[in-house]
C-alpha cells in the first residue's frame, strides 16, 4: 500500500510539472492552432537561467537567505522566457500565420535546433549540476516519502493553474483571448487587438514554462541544453490527451500522464510475468526456475504505457477527453 | 504542348546526357574519395523515405510524424534474415518485398485506429507509434532475444547476386568498382523505378483521390470516394517504400542499432518534404538532396570559414552547423512556405493568398 | 509538364555533377595544411583518429583525440626512421558525431585518405560497423574506449583494443560487491543503450553466479532523469546492493531520489558514473558509492603522459586520454619494429608486441583484446572518487600494493594516492560510449 502510495506522489509531481508545460501548448493552439514545438527550449532556458542567476548569487562572500536566491532566480527566468516567448513569436511565427499548416511546424523544429543550440554556447554542452540551496525535508505519509520540494511543485502548480484560469475567464483580456481563439476575423472586428493576444498568449505561455523549468531543475539537481524536448513531447502528449486548446483538458492531460507513467513503470512489470501466468507456466517452467522470473514488459515500456495510453484515448474520443469542436480543425 | 514533341532531338540530348552524368558519377566521385559515394548513397536513400513520406503527407494530406518507424521495420526484417544473429541468410531480392509488406503492414496497423484523427491529434499518434517500434526494437531482447537489443545486430550479408558481391571492390574494363560505387548502380536502378511510381501515381485515380481528401475530406466522401481506403493505402504505400529503404540501409551499412531511428530522423525526412515542396516529386528530391549534402558540406567549409575569417575558431563546427540548419529551415519558410518548390496545385493556390483552414 | 519535369532531371543531375566538383576543393584545402613544409620531405606516415568532436559526447572525443594527438608529437620528436627514411607522422582527424551512419562515412574517408591505421572510434555503436571498413582495407585499428565484447568477436585480425571488455569490468564490480557487502538481494538498472545494457547484463550474471538473488531488470533511457517510479518499485524488494549501468548524468539524479525515497541500499556504478560529477549532481547522497573504471585510473597513468598532456593542451585528461596515447603509441612502435609503415607488414608485429604505455603494459591475446587488462574499484569520500582496489587477473590488491608490485611507474602511484589530482575529473562523460 505504502508502495501505491509513492507511486502516486511521484506521479502527482512529475504531472503538475507535465500540466504547467501543457498548459503552454494548449493555450497557444487554442488561439492560434499551431504546435509550439519549441515551447519545450523555453522550459529549457527558464532551467538555465535560473541556473547561472541562482549559481552567482549563491557564490558570493555574504549569500542571501537560500529562499531568497530562488526566488530571485526564478524572478529572472520568468522574463526572460517571456521575452523568448515573445520574439518566437514575433519573428517566426507571426510572418507564417496564413501560410499552409506545416510551414510553421518546420519552423518551430528549426527555432528549436536554434534555441537548443544557442543555449549549448552560452551553457556548455556538460550536464549541471542545479544548485541545491534550499533544505529539501522528507516528510513520511503512511509509509511514503515525500520532500518538500515536491510539496511546493504541486501546491505552486495548483495555485498557477487556479490564477490563469481565473485571468482567462474573468477578465477582460481572458474574455479577449478566448474570442480570439473563437474566430480571430469576427474578435477583430469586435475591436480585438489580434496581434497583442496572440503575442501575449506566447508570453503567459512561456512564463509558465519558465516556472516549470526552475521546478525540474530542483526537483531533478541538473539541467542540460537538451532537457527540453523530451519534457516538451510528454507535455504535448498530454495536452492532446485532454484535448488541446481546452485549459481544464491539459490540466487534467498533464496529471494523468504522470499518474500513468508511474503506475506504468510500478505495476505492469510484475503484471506480466509469465512465470506467475496460470497457462503459462509449463511452457516456460526451465526458465522461471533459473530465474524465478520472465517479465514480458517492464519499465523500459514506461513511455509505451503512455504512449499507448494516448493512442487509446484518442481512438475513442478522437478530440481528447475533454476536447471538442473538432470538426471544424481539419 | 511537350517539349518532347516540340523539340526531340534537344529533349533526347538532355536525357542522354543526365544518364551519362548519372552512371558516370560514382566514378568521379571515387576518385575525390569513396567516402562521397556513400554519402550519395545515403542519400538516396532518405529521397526514397521523403518520397514515401511524400505519397502520405504530400499527396494525402495525413501528417506522420513517425515515419522512421517503416525504415526501422524494413532495416530489422533484413538484418534478421541475413544475419548470424538467427543464422538466416536469405538473398536480398526475397527479403526485400518481405521487408517492404512487413512496413506496409505496420502501416496499415498504425492507419486503422487513426483514420477517424485529424491533422495534429494524427501527428502525435504517429510520433508515439515511431517512438513505440523504436522502444520495442530497444528492447525486445529480453525475455526472448529477437531484435538483440541496444546492441544492435552486426554481420548481416550484402548483396550478392551470384557471383558478384557487393561487397569487395572489383576492377572491370580497367575502371575501379568500389563496394559502394556497385551499391549506388542498384540503388539509382530502384530510385528511377521508384519516380515512375510516384509520378505515375500522382496522376492516377488513386493519387487524384488522395489530393480530393487533402484539399476536402467531407467533399472528397461526396464524391463517393471511399476514404477509409484511400487512406488506408496512403500509409501502407508510403510505408511500403520506408520498408525498402530500411532493407537496403541494412545491407549497405551491415550493422543496425535502435539509435539509427530515432525520432529525430523522423523529423529529418519530414523537414526534407516539407522544405523541398510537398506534393511535388521532384521538390521532395531536391529537398531531400539538400538536406543531405549540405551539411556534409558545411562540415568542411565552416572550419576552414572561421580560421580565414577569425584566424581562430570562434563557434564549434558542429554548433555553427546546426544554427545554420536551424535557420535555414526558418527562412525558407518565412519566404517560400510552400517549400523551395511547390506542387503546381499549391502554387495556384498561394499565388492568391488564400489561408488553407 | 513535362517539360519542367525533365529540366528538373536535368538540373538534379547537374546539381549532383556540381556537389561532386565543389567537394573535391574543400577536399584538397583540408588536405593542404596537412602537407609538411619542411622542404626535403621526409615519408609522411598517417594515422587517422576517430570520435565524436561535436554532440553530446563531445569533450569525451576530444580528450581521445588529444591523447592520440600527444602521441604522434612525441614520436616526431623524437625522430623515427623507418626502412633508413626518416619520416613524420600526421594525425587525420575526423568527427563521427558519435552516430553509426557517419561513423561509417569518417570510416570510409580514412581509407580515402590512405592512413595507415586507425585510432578509434570512441563509441562501441559506431567503432563496430567501422571495423569492418578498416578490416577490408587491412588497416589496424585499436579503440581505446569501445568496451562491448562484440567488436572483438567478430574475427577481424585488424581489429585491436586497449581498454578493458565490458564483460572484464562488469565481473570485476559484481565480484567487489559480492565480497565485500556480501548482499542476499541486489538490483540491476540501465540506461538501455549498448553501454550500459551490456555492463549491466555481465554484472547481473556474476552476481547470480556468486548466489545473490538478483531483481528483475529495471530500465531507463539516457536521457531519465526521473527514477522515482523505477526505485519505488525496487524499494518494495529492499535490496542490499543497487548497480546502475549508465551515465553519470542520469546515475546522480537516479542516486539523490533513491536516498529521498530512504533507499538504504550500496549504489554502485560503471565507469560511465564513475566520475566527480556523480556528487555534484547528487550531493551528499553520493557519499560512499562503489564504482569501476576499465584500466587504472588517469590519475594512475605514467607521469609522462601527465605532464606531457598537462602541458600540451592546459588541461586535465578526463577519461580514455591515455588509452588512445598508447593506442598510437602501439601503432608506431610496431611500425619500428617491423621497420615499416605498410600495414600489411607491421600487423604481426602489432599482434604480438609488449609496450609499456601510460595505462601499463600492453600486449594482445588472439582476439586483439588486452591481456589481462586491469580495473580499477572507486569509491565516494567526500565528494572525490578515490581508488580502493585495483583488480588484476581475478586478484583485487589496494593501490598501494598494486603500486609496490611495480606494474605502474613510480611517479604515476603516487598520483594516485593523492585525491587533489582528481580535478581532470570533474568534465563528466555525459552519454554512452
Amino acid at each position: 500500500m505504502e508502495i501505491f502510495i509513492q507511486q502516486i506522489i511521484n506521479g502527482l509531481t512529475t504531472g503538475s510539472v507535465y500540466a504547467l508545460v501543457a498548459l503552454g501548448y494548449t493555450m497557444v493552439y487554442g488561439v492560434i492552432q499551431l504546435i509550439n514545438f519549441a515551447h519545450g527550449e523555453v522550459v529549457m532556458i527558464g532551467a538555465m537561467v535560473a541556473f547561472s542567476v541562482i549559481t552567482a548569487l549563491a557564490g558570493t562572500a555574504a549569500p542571501l537567505p537560500p529562499a531568497a536566491i530562488l526566488l530571485a532566480g526564478v524572478a529572472a527566468a520568468i522574463p526572460a522566457c517571456m521575452a523568448i516567448g515573445y520574439l518566437l513569436e514575433r519573428i517566426a511565427y507571426r510572418p507564417l500565420r496564413h501560410a499552409p499548416r506545416l510551414a510553421p511546424l518546420i519552423t518551430a523544429i528549426g527555432m528549436s535546433i536554434i534555441l537548443q543550440h544557442l543555449a549549448l554556447l552560452v551553457w556548455s554542452r556538460n550536464p549541471m549540476a542545479f544548485p541545491q540551496i534550499v533544505d529539501n525535508p522528507v516528510f513520511t505519509i503512511g509509509g511514503a516519502a515525500i520532500t518538500g520540494v515536491q510539496i511546493a511543485i504541486i501546491l505552486l502548480s495548483v495555485v498557477l493553474m487556479a490564477a490563469l484560469t481565473w485571468f482567462v475567464y474573468r477578465t477582460r483580456f481572458g474574455i479577449a483571448i478566448r474570442a480570439t481563439a473563437e474566430n480571430v476575423h469576427v474578435a477583430s472586428l469586435m475591436g480585438v487587438d489580434a496581434n497583442r493576444v496572440i503575442a501575449a498568449t506566447f508570453v503567459i505561455a512561456a512564463a509558465l514554462a519558465a516556472v516549470a523549468g526552475v521546478m525540474v531543475g530542483t526537483y531533478y539537481g541538473i539541467t542540460h541544453y537538451t532537457m527540453g524536448f523530451m519534457l516538451g513531447l510528454k507535455a504535448f502528449s498530454a495536452a492532446v490527451l485532454g484535448g488541446i486548446g481546452n485549459l481544464a483538458g491539459a490540466m487534467l492531460g498533464g496529471i494523468l500522464l504522470g499518474l500513468v507513467e508511474a503506475l506504468g513503470a510500478g505495476y505492469i512489470g510484475d503484471l506480466t510475468d509469465i512465470c506467475k501466468w496460470p497457462l503459462m507456466k509449463e511452457a516456460v517452467a526451465e526458465r522461471c526456475a533459473a530465474d524465478g522470473h520472465l517479465i514480458l514488459m517492464g519499465s523500459n515500456y514506461q513511455d509505451v504505457f503512455a504512449f499507448l495510453v494516448l493512442i487509446a484515448v484518442l481512438v475513442f474520443r478522437p478530440s481528447g477527453l475533454l476536447g471538442e469542436r473538432v470538426s471544424e480543425r481539419a | 504542348m511537350k517539349f518532347r514533341d516540340k523539340q526531340p532531338a534537344l529533349y533526347w540530348c538532355g536525357v542522354a546526357l543526365v544518364a551519362i552524368a548519372l552512371i558516370a558519377l560514382p566514378l568521379v566521385l571515387t576518385m575525390v574519395g569513396t567516402a562521397w559515394v556513400r554519402i550519395t548513397n545515403l542519400a538516396i536513400l532518405f529521397i526514397f523515405l521523403a518520397l514515401g513520406l511524400n505519397i502520405v503527407v504530400g499527396f494525402a494530406g495525413l501528417l506522420d510524424l513517425g515515419y522512421i518507424a517503416f525504415y526501422a521495420v524494413g532495416a530489422y526484417v533484413y538484418a534478421l534474415l541475413a544475419s548470424p544473429h538467427f543464422g538466416l541468410h536469405l538473398p536480398f531480392w526475397v527479403i526485400l518485398p518481405i521487408g517492404a509488406f512487413f512496413a506496409c503492414v505496420a502501416g496499415a496497423l498504425l492507419g486503422a485506429p487513426t483514420l477517424r484523427l485529424r491533422g495534429d491529434y494524427l501527428a502525435i499518434v504517429t510520433l508515439g507509434f515511431g517512438e513505440i517500434v523504436r522502444i520495442l526494437i530497444n528492447n525486445l531482447s529480453s525475455p526472448f532475444n529477437i531484435t538483440n537489443g541496444p546492441k544492435g545486430i552486426t554481420r548481416i550479408d550484402p548483396f550478392q547476386i551470384g557471383n558478384l558481391e557487393f561487397y569487395n571492390s572489383d576492377t572491370w574494363l580497367g575502371i575501379l568498382f568500389t563496394g559502394p560505387a556497385k551499391y549506388y548502380y542498384i540503388l539509382l536502378l530502384i530510385l528511377l523505378a521508384v519516380i515512375a511510381i510516384n509520378l505515375r501515381l500522382q496522376k492516377s485515380r488513386i493519387g487524384r483521390a488522395w489530393v480530393a481528401i487533402r484539399e476536402d475530406e467531407i467533399a472528397a466522401k461526396a464524391c463517393g470516394i471511399n476514404t477509409r481506403n484511400v487512406k488506408l493505402l496512403a500509409f501502407a504505400m508510403g510505408a511500403s517504400f520506408g520498408g525498402i529503404a530500411g532493407g537496403m540501409f541494412s545491407a549497405i551499412q551491415g550493422f543496425v542499432s535502435p539509435e539509427s531511428f530515432i525520432l529525430h530522423e523522423s523529423i529529418m525526412v519530414l523537414s526534407m518534404v516539407v522544405l523541398g515542396g510537398m506534393g511535388n516529386v521532384w521538390g521532395v528530391i531536391a529537398g531531400a538532396l539538400l538536406l543531405s549534402f549540405v551539411p556534409e558540406l558545411l562540415r568542411y567549409t565552416v572550419e576552414p570559414a572561421q580560421q580565414a575569417l577569425f584566424g581562430q575558431m570562434l563557434v564549434d563546427p558542429e554548433v555553427l552547423r546546426m544554427l545554420i540548419f536551424g535557420a535555414a529551415l526558418v527562412l525558407t519558410m518565412r519566404f517560400r512556405p510552400a517549400g523551395l518548390w511547390p506542387e503546381s496545385r499549391h502554387r495556384q493556390e498561394f499565388a492568391g493568398g488564400a489561408t488553407h483552414e | 509538364m513535362r517539360f519542367t519535369a525533365k529540366t528538373i532531371a536535368l538540373a538534379v543531375a547537374s546539381a549532383f555533377v556540381a556537389f561532386g566538383c565543389g567537394k573535391e576543393a574543400p577536399k584538397q584545402q583540408a588536405a593542404a595544411p596537412q602537407a609538411p613544409a619542411a622542404p626535403p620531405a621526409p615519408m609522411v606516415v598517417k594515422i587517422g583518429h576517430v570520435g565524436p568532436l561535436t554532440g553530446g559526447i563531445a569533450h569525451l572525443g576530444k580528450d581521445n583525440e588529444n591523447g592520440a594527438l600527444l602521441a604522434i608529437e612525441e614520436a616526431n620528436a623524437a625522430g623515427i626512421t623507418l626502412g633508413g627514411q626518416k619520416v613524420t607522422f600526421e594525425l587525420v582527424r575526423e568527427d563521427d558525431q558519435a552516430d553509426p551512419k557517419i561513423g561509417n562515412t569518417v570510416a570510409q574517408k580514412l581509407v580515402d585518405a590512405k592512413v595507415v591505421g586507425v585510432v578509434g572510434h570512441l563509441n562501441s555503436g559506431t567503432t563496430i560497423p567501422a571495423s569492418s571498413i578498416y578490416n577490408q582495407a587491412g588497416i589496424p585499428m585499436i579503440s581505446g574506449s569501445a568496451t562491448n565484447p562484440d567488436l572483438t568477436e567478430q574475427g577481424f585480425k585488424y581489429v585491436f583494443r586497449v581498454v578493458g571488455r565490458d564483460d572484464q569490468q562488469g565481473p570485476a564490480v559484481a565480484d567487489y560487491l559480492a565480497g565485500q557487502f556480501k548482499p542476499k538481494t541486489a538490483a540491476v538498472i540501465d540506461d538501455a543503450t549498448p553501454y550500459g545494457e551490456g555492463l549491466a547484463n555481465e554484472v547481473e550474471k556474476k552476481l547470480k553466479a556468486a548466489g545473490v538473488t538478483v531483481l528483475p531488470r529495471e530500465k531507463g533511457t539516457d536521457k531519465t532523469i526521473d527514477w522515482k517510479a523505477v526505485l519505488t518499485k525496487i524499494k518494495g524488494k529492499k535490496p542490499d546492493v543497487v548497480f546502475y549501468g549508465g551515465m553519470d548524468a542520469t546515475g546522480g539524479p537516479l542516486l539523490k531520489q533513491a536516498r529521498e525515497l530512504k533507499i538504504g541500499a550500496t549504489f554502485s556504478f560503471g565507469d560511465g558514473g564513475c566520475t566527480d560529477k556523480m556528487a555534484e549532481l547528487a550531493g551528499a547522497a553520493a557519499e560512499g558509492m562503489v564504482c569501476s573504471q576499465a584500466g587504472i585510473p588517469v590519475q594512475a597513468a605514467g607521469k609522462k603522459f601527465l605532464d606531457g598532456y598537462k602541458a600540451a593542451f592546459k588541461i586535465d585528461p578526463i577519461l580514455y586520454a591515455p588509452f588512445t596515447y598508447d593506442a598510437t603509441h602501439l601503432l608506431i612502435a610496431a611500425m619500428k619494429k617491423a621497420d615499416s609503415a605498410e600495414p600489411a607488414k607491421y600487423l604481426p608485429a602489432l599482434a604480438t608486441i609488449s609496450h609499456d604505455g601510460a595505462s601499463g603494459n600492453i600486449q594482445f591475446d588472439e582476439k586483439g583484446d588486452r591481456k589481462d587488462a586491469e580495473m580499477t574499484i572507486f569509491t565516494m569520500k567526500e565528494g572525490k572518487i578515490t581508488p580502493i582496489a585495483i583488480i588484476k587477473g581475478g586478484k583485487s590488491m589496494t593501490v598501494d600494493e598494486y603500486t609496490a608490485a611495480g606494474a605502474a611507474s613510480q611517479p604515476a602511484a603516487q598520483q594516485a594516492a593523492q585525491p587533489a589530482a582528481m580535478g581532470g575529473m570533474e568534465s563528466a562523460p555525459t552519454e554512452k560510449k
